[in-house]
């Protein structure tokens, strides 16, 4: 998930739609720091988008608290939706020219053909 | 030598096949290598001190130097062509997420997105025109520039590559400051042919850096080259087939043996008769 969040088409949108086949729950030690450092770079729209297509069940409030440090409960479920949850089959949609990226085994396929590059 | 290069024999999404992928990740030689690439890699990186960072593994293949990144607690993505060797990374259960992509068409990464990155002998492959209309100088551009992109200011890339000619190592750093990067080469053990290692230093913006310098083996590090040196002592025992060694105490008794033997001489009778004439003098 937390790769979802940074991966754009290679020229153009940002953020791919997710349409997830089969998503894997895995458990990753909470590591605090990693969190609250990752968080400024993270688009929390697109995350809150992201989670509600998925119809994960998970409570992300609609905008991100304002003492983020010190709100363990955010910070965990940060750690929970960024982390432990992969998708294993689906695929990445491009919002502005609708090219899917397949997902399979966990892996994203962003390999373009020549035609696609710029 | 140069018809041995990996990247001379195929394009890299076909040349790490399955069975090259499986032959990368069994052969503990391999792994010994890249390992010990890869912590010198990341010490370059200067990443910040005990913190847990977002590093980006570019031609992480089967997630040998993610684990060396796993190990010092810091997240990573990595991204490789071949599809195979990322299946292995999948089944030796590496701790960061892969992408399948292509560097040469540009990173597929937001901006700012990473703390710094890393590269273990990939960045050679791009040198190579492995499709008609592939052109080196333009993949190498849109590579850095895109990487440039996607590394938070004032991070930095390191990348250990096996450079081929002069020209070619040229044209890598030629594009990378064309992207915007500052920085530059850093050789470990420049005099040895085959402990040296290349490692392309470059610094996304930020402060101006100091170039960290390689190492010269003189540190007193345990990296030092000792093989030369016990190349020699080792052939000294080799040579000698089972016989002692020349002048030693072994050595000096069997040939007054092999002597006594041959009834040439008594070798003791010597030293009796001398003390014989000094006793009667």
């Amino acid at each position: 998930m937390l790769t979802s969040n940074i991966l754009k088409g290679v020229t153009r949108g940002f953020p791919l739609k997710i349409k997830a086949d089969k998503v894997e729950n895995v458990s990753v030690d909470y590591n605090r720091d990693f969190i609250t450092r990752i968080i400024p770079r993270i688009e929390y729209d697109a995350l809150r988008a992201a989670v509600n297509d998925l119809g994960l069940n998970e409570s992300l409030p609609e905008t991100m608290p304002e003492a983020v440090q010190q709100d363990d409960e955010f910070l965990k479920t940060m750690h929970k939706v960024l982390l432990e949850y992969e998708i294993e089959e689906g695929e990445l949609i491009c919002p502005e020219t609708g090219r899917k990226f397949p997902i399979s085994k966990g892996i994203p396929n962003m390999l373009l053909q020549e035609t696609e590059v710029s | 030598m140069a018809s041995k290069r990996p990247e001379h024999q195929g394009p890299p999404d076909i040349f790490y096949n399955e069975e090259e992928a499986r032959k990368y990740s069994q052969n503990t030689h391999i792994i010994d290598v890249q390992t010990k690439l890869s912590e010198r890699a990341i010490e370059l990186l200067n990443l910040p001190d005990e913190e847990s960072c977002l590093v980006l593994d570019i031609g992480c293949g089967s997630g040998l130097s993610g684990e060396v990144l796993s190990e010092l607690g810091h997240q990573w993505v990595g991204l490789d062509i071949s599809s195979a060797m990322l299946d292995v990374a999948q089944e030796r259960e590496v701790e960061g997420d892969l992408v399948l992509g292509d560097i040469g068409y540009g990173m597929p990464f937001r901006a700012g997105s990473f703390d710094g990155a890393i590269s273990i002998s990939a960045l050679q492959w791009l040198c190579q025109a492995d499709k008609s209309y592939h052109n080196p100088v333009k993949r190498l551009y849109k590579f850095f520039s895109t990487l440039y992109g996607c590394l938070a200011r004032g991070a930095r890339a390191v990348f250990q590559f096996y450079p081929e000619t002069p020209h070619q190592v040229d044209m890598i750093t030629q594009q990378a400051m064309k992207a915007g990067f500052t920085g530059g080469l850093v050789v470990d053990y420049p005099n040895s042919t085959r402990a040296k290692k290349m490692f392309l230093c470059l610094f996304a913006g930020g402060q101006v850096q100091q170039l960290p310098t390689g190492l010269t083996g003189e540190e007193g590090s345990e990296r030092v080259p000792t093989q030369a040196r016990f190349d020699k002592e080792r052939n000294r025992y080799k040579n000698l087939r089972g016989k002692s060694l020349k002048k030693s105490r072994t050595w000096i008794m069997e040939k007054k043996e092999r002597s006594r033997n041959k009834g040439r001489y008594d070798i003791n009778r010597g030293k009796e008769i001398y003390l014989l004439h000094w006793i009667r003098s």
